[in-house]
């Protein structure tokens, strides 16, 4: 009895200070916000219905085609990535896959008023325009864009990578999973080639520093630094937990997003299922090892006791 | 010379030439222990099986660690959790054990003051424990600056700094340790250096130097009571073992440790496998940047009282800045502890709530070291700062007044008797 209170005030003094350095420390290191609800209510709904039909012929009468590629369209890009960085900051993005990833609402209004959308006011306006023009053609227009697109991206299966790479890829690389924002490294054989792909990387990097005025990071590691809870939150709305970041809202659905997610979990936390299923066998291996010490301590402790 | 004669087995020959089964029971089978005792009384065993751990992981960790600040954050990131068999497993073993094993070491050390094992000839086991303290505190430092992650190395940045502090060689003295003007990869791969030879090395003979203090002076009891362990192993050996005040190590001690490492075996993996951020810090996933400060700087957890002590005084006083007042406090934490024997002026050697005062005096230190634990982690800004100077005088009046004092009186009330 003596021994079990010993035991209940060892472990009451380790809770209060495992409770003080880590949930109590880090509630107030890390203030409480409300969690992603993926509504996006600051954005004006689209009241047309489009026509899928017609969202084609407006795409190319819109002119942007110009700068994004619909490659399940067979629409190619205009230009290659480090290219179209130099011109815009970062490399426009495929649109094969855009009616799927965004939420209806946010690809609405990201068309009409990119900068507005994407919560980068503060960082574009008459001085430093957006590179993407807003749009000034008619609502209708707007709206079969819109339904071309989410019908376009229903043929399509969205992979959390696709997800991820559509989404995040061209500013972040993900080098663990051998990603980077001009495209996978492919293999390669000789110097001269390995100096030519870090060479375009650079450049990439560069145009893209100078359009947000810092690298982005690599997302590697993202799902053990920030964890699922903030990245989905932050993916949502990052001038909410970050104020004043150069990350755009990229208005993802609540499905993308965690899509997303679990990509980053694949590359950054690949031995999670394994660590799982060991735990339990290990754990268990450990009780019986009690048991069984626990007997054999009664036998031998009987004949001193 | 010793008579060799024809040995019949393979035991005998090697015990005819070391002796094995008087080392046996030199070491184990007839080196006694207190009966009395609780489970608290088997941390050692813990503390060994912990620092086994540590050592074995390690050992597979550093197959395929690289100390180079361009290589050292995705060699263990990506090569360990995720190129290597199991190399998950080991780091985030070593990880969770390199700080449960600090959970550990405060149980032992608060249940020597608990029971006032330092004391009475027992100085030199909490001397011996109190180094061993030291060189654990240098090796979990060092050791958390090798992933190269970004709270390596703001705390590297921050704790190489303290010694600037020191008078007319401080900033030198700065320089010398980083091997640089500030943090980089001379610093790294010297604590490299430190976390992987010197400290172990300085640990083993230390652990070593530990277990022999406690050969004269023998293992306190849950009463303090003084046994002669010469006439109760005799009596054991007698066969009346029930009657006997002592047990031997093998197999009556182990068997019951054995059973209490099982419950913290249970304890310790479920950390590594389902609940390791508290020793694995989140943070630390993002690579060290130098250009980059992070909002919140901390050392880990068991540093977080001292931590907080260099912290607690935020105000000059006088000629001496906030700074030099909190670096002077801060060493004076640190090797407050090594004096306890000298600072308990009582020769009485009983549990603290047989002491009276004392008792008291126990729980409000562990409370107060508590309390500069978790205000060690928050921000030190508005009332949080003036909790963590009134804790941090309250660690040193506890220390360096009141328990001279309590224990002055109580010395008194023994009088003659003890």
């Amino acid at each position: 009895m003596r021994e079990l209170k010993i035991l209940a005030i060892v472990i009451f003094f380790t809770l209060v200070t495992y409770w003080g350095v880590e949930p109590f420390a880090h509630s107030i290191m890390h203030p409480h916000h409300e969690p992603a609800t993926f509504k996006y209510e600051d954005l004006k709904p689209l009241n047309k219905k489009g026509d899928p039909k017609r969202g084609m012929k407006a795409i190319v009468n819109n002119g942007c085609v110009g700068c994004h590629s619909i490659k399940a369209a067979n629409v190619p890009a205009p230009m290659d990535p480090v290219t179209a960085s130099a011109s815009y900051g970062v490399n426009p993005p495929d649109l094969s896959l855009a009616g799927a990833l965004y939420d209806e609402k946010f690809l609405a209004n990201v068309i009409v008023n990119p900068a507005h959308a994407m919560k980068l006011d503060h960082k574009f306006g008459d001085n430093k325009p957006f590179p993407m023009p807003n749009f000034y053609g008619n609502a209708q227009d707007l709206a079969d864009i819109i339904a071309y697109l989410k019908a376009l991206a229903k043929h399509q299966q969205l992979t959390p990578k696709a997800a991820f790479i559509n989404a995040c890829g061209r500013c972040h690389d993900m080098k663990y999973d051998n990603w980077y924002v001009i495209g996978p490294k492919p293999k390669m054989d000789t110097e001269l080639e390995k100096a030519e792909f870090n060479l375009k990387h650079a450049q990439y990097q560069a145009n893209l520093k100078n359009y947000l005025g810092t690298n982005p990071p690599d997302l590697s590691m993202y799902i053990r630094s920030r964890g699922e809870e903030y990245i989905r939150d932050f993916v949502e709305d990052p001038q909410k937990l970050l104020p004043g970041t150069a990350m755009p809202r990229v208005g993802l659905t609540k499905e993308a997003t965690y899509q997303v997610i679990e990509y980053m979990e694949k590359v950054g936390d690949r031995k999670k299922d394994k660590r799982n299923f060991l735990g339990a066998w290990v754990l268990l291996y450990f009780v019986i090892f009690s048991i069984l010490a626990y007997l054999w301590k009664k036998q031998i402790w009987k004949e001193v006791e | 010379m010793a008579q060799f004669t024809k040995a019949n087995s393979l035991y005998e020959w090697l015990d005819q030439r070391l002796a094995l089964s008087k080392l046996w029971k030199v070491l184990a089978a007839e080196y006694w222990i207190p009966k009395n005792i609780n489970f608290l009384w088997a941390m050692g065993v813990v503390l060994v099986t912990m620092f086994t751990i540590l050592v074995i992981s390690g050992i597979f960790l550093l197959m395929y660690y690289k100390p180079d600040t361009k290589l050292a954050f995705d060699s263990v990131n990506y090569t360990i959790m995720q190129e290597v068999w199991f190399g998950w497993l080991w780091r985030h073993m070593h990880a969770v054990a390199a700080s449960v094993v600090f959970l550990v070491i405060y149980i032992h050390m608060f249940t020597g003051i608990y029971y006032a094992s330092y004391k009475r000839g027992r100085e030199m086991i909490w001397i011996s424990g109190m180094l061993l303290f030291v060189t654990f505190s240098a090796e979990a430092f060092s050791g958390y600056m090798l992933p190269w992650g970004q709270m390596s190395y703001w705390a590297a940045q921050v704790i190489t700094n303290l010694f600037g502090g020191i008078p007319f060689i401080g900033d030198d003295l700065v320089v010398w340790i980083r091997g640089n003007f500030y943090v980089s990869d001379p610093t790294l791969t010297r604590f490299f250096m430190l976390h992987v030879f010197l400290l172990p090395l300085v640990i083993m003979m230390l652990i070593g130097l530990h277990f022999y203090t406690l050969r004269i002076p023998h293992v306190n009891n849950q009463d303090g009571e003084e046994i002669d362990f010469d006439a109760e192993a005799e009596k054991y050996k007698a066969g009346l073992k029930k009657e006997s005040k002592v047990i031997p190590f093998w197999p009556v001690f182990l068997s019951k440790d054995f059973f209490v490492l099982g419950i913290f075996m249970i304890f310790y993996f479920f950390l590594v496998f389902y609940h390791y951020d508290f020793a694995m810090d989140p943070i630390n996933f993002d690579p060290a940047n130098p250009m980059k400060t992070p909002p919140h700087i901390y050392p880990e957890w068991y540093f977080l009282w001292s931590y907080e002590v260099l912290r607690g005084f935020f105000f000059d006083v006088g000629p001496l800045s906030a700074m030099d007042i909190g670096l002077i406090a801060f060493g004076i934490a640190n090797v407050i502890f090594f004096f306890i024997p000298w600072l308990d002026r009582s020769p009485v050697v009983a549990p603290a709530h047989k002491r009276g005062a004392f008792f008291y005096w126990f729980w409000a230190l562990l409370i107060d070291m508590i309390i500069l634990t978790i205000w060690g982690k928050l921000p030190p800004t508005g009332i949080n700062a003036w909790i963590g100077f009134f804790a941090s005088i309250t660690f040193l009046l506890l220390l360096l007044v009141i328990l001279p004092k309590i224990t002055k009186k109580e010395a008194q009330r023994a009088g003659g008797a003890v």
